[in-house]
């Protein structure tokens, strides 16, 4: 709690900008049992903001106790079990290569001056599964204006934490780590790539990807690395970790397309978890849904081939 | 172990009917009950196949282990087998009506498309036939044939531990120790098949 207050003091975030949790935690039932009265009751429904989507987020719960970080296991269980002890506190981040004021950022340096703002986005894993998750955070490309990229830079490179005393994954080298990922710079600035520093209003969760983590909600949600270490920015397209293990099957894009199959199973549509037994399967939309603010972004490209 | 063999005589196949059916309705219970997280659906295909390529394992272990060890399960070997195919039943249950929804087009691009998919399906109607003969009528009017036909269980169980190994995103341990296991069952067998022979 200590660490969210000083976090919320740094970012220039006043309290009530921020929607108790409460009134998150229970949107959902508000919203369904009393209709719009409810919302006028105390403060007014988030501010969903031209980039949030109107959907009914997860709950906390959900959010926190299903998470794909290999760093702590395979299991969708084993973040929420194991990333306690992942310190998070200090926390710095290298960024270099092509930028004009390289260096290691000390996380608090690195959003000082920066606006937190609420992001409720669609996420949609490579695995056909999905989620709707309240997150908090920075866009990049504040965060890359504040370093300055250089005019040859073309691509960002993300490298996560591979602390193995933490990380039993990291330990047991379940995956080649750390783990790498990687955006062209065009996608980097989009005003809809984030970079969360919280979620429900609240600080990141360990399993969740604290203390800063990418969220691109137009690509599958392995793109969104977590606990980032290092930023570079540099003029050659960089190799991600997954494509590195199966590059038939993970592209560099891995943008959400229903009509572009993994070579192992179908895209065409996804289980909105979350839901108990009997959740319906839901089609997956086009860029999972961000397709009128991202679709330029590929213009002139075959996204069969650019998967 | 004549003592255990003699001990074992007195175990009524039934029971093993009754056993092999806790876990199913353990899991039912939990999926109906929000025992099984945030996807019970994903937990509940995958724990409904694990015991279906547990059975299946457990039942190509009995002869190697009368032959290793002397234990002879080989009465329970018919009551294994059909909870096997019990377990891929549900299995399959469950991906076509709450994983799939019985969106049929979307099914049937899978069962053309995804080799993991393909391989389950195999498995599974290799099973057919098999779990039709599971009965003393069969037995008796198939004779030679029964055992020919029987020996589909070999490239069943191969089948459906490939098809847990294929569908994994990285190389987890879990799937490859069933793979590993089956294909050291497949070999003794072969083996000692190669040795009559000779």
């Amino acid at each position: 709690m200590a660490q969210n207050n000083r976090t919320t003091r740094t970012f220039g975030l006043q309290p009530a900008d921020v929607t108790p949790r409460a009134l998150w935690l229970n949107r959902r039932s508000l919203l369904a049992g009393m209709g719009a009265i409810a919302l006028t009751a105390g403060r007014p429904a988030q501010a969903a903001g031209p980039y949030s989507t109107d959907l009914p987020p997860n709950s906390l719960e959900d959010i926190t106790s299903y998470n794909n970080f290999y760093e702590f296991g395979f299991g969708k269980e084993d973040p929420a079990r194991l990333a306690g002890g992942l310190t998070t506190s200090p926390w710095a981040v290298q960024i270099d290569g092509l930028v004009e004021r390289p260096g290691t950022y000390a996380l608090e340096d690195l959003l000082a001056g920066l606006t937190i703002e609420d992001r409720i986005y669609r996420f949609r894993c490579v695995e056909a599964w999905s989620m709707v998750i309240p997150w908090n955070g920075v866009p990049l490309a504040a965060i890359l204006d504040k370093v300055g990229v250089q005019s040859g830079a073309r691509f960002v490179a993300f490298e996560s934490l591979a602390r193995p005393e933490e990380m039993p994954g990291v330990a047991a080298g379940l995956l080649n780590f750390p783990y790498r990922e990687g955006l062209r710079l065009d996608e980097a600035m989009h005003p809809l790539t984030l970079m969360a520093t919280g979620l429900y209003g609240e600080t990141l969760p360990n399993q969740n990807g604290a203390p800063l983590r990418l969220v691109v909600p137009w690509k599958y949600g392995f793109k969104s690395a977590k606990s980032l270490v290092r930023i570079t920015l540099t003029d050659t397209q960089p190799t991600t970790t997954w494509q590195g293990l199966q590059p038939a099957e993970y592209g560099f894009y891995a943008n959400v397309n229903p009509k572009v199959d993994h070579p192992r199973w179908s895209q065409a549509s996804e289980r909105r978890v979350g839901g108990g037994l009997f959740a319906p399967r839901v089609d997956t939309l086009m860029f999972n849904g961000y397709e009128e603010f991202v679709a330029d972004l590929y213009k002139g490209q075959d996204l069969a081939v650019d998967y | 172990m004549d003592r255990v063999n003699h001990g074992l005589r007195r175990i009524p196949p039934g029971a093993i009917y009754l056993l092999g059916a806790i876990p199913a309705a353990v899991l039912i219970w939990q999926a109906l009950t929000g025992g099984l997280g945030v996807d019970p659906v994903k937990v509940l295909e995958h724990r409904l196949g694990e015991w279906a390529l547990q059975f299946l394992v457990a039942g190509l272990a009995i002869t190697p282990l009368r032959r290793l060890t002397g234990l002879n399960l080989i009465r329970f070997r018919r009551a294994i087998g059909l909870l096997a195919f019990a377990y891929a039943s549900l299995h399959l249950a469950v991906w076509l009506a709450l994983d799939l929804q019985f969106r049929w087009a979307e099914i049937a691009a899978d069962l053309l498309k995804r080799p993991y998919i393909i391989l389950g399906m195999l498995a599974f109607v290799l099973l057919l036939p098999l779990a039709a003969t599971s009965n003393n009528t069969s037995v008796r009017k198939l004779g030679a044939d029964w055992r020919r036909l029987h020996l589909l269980t070999y490239p069943a169980v191969l089948l459906a531990a490939l098809h847990f190994v294929w569908l994994t995103k990285a190389w987890a341990l879990e799937p490859l120790i069933y793979l590993v296991a089956t294909i050291g069952l497949l070999m003794l067998r072969g083996g000692w098949q190669l040795r009559r022979m000779a």
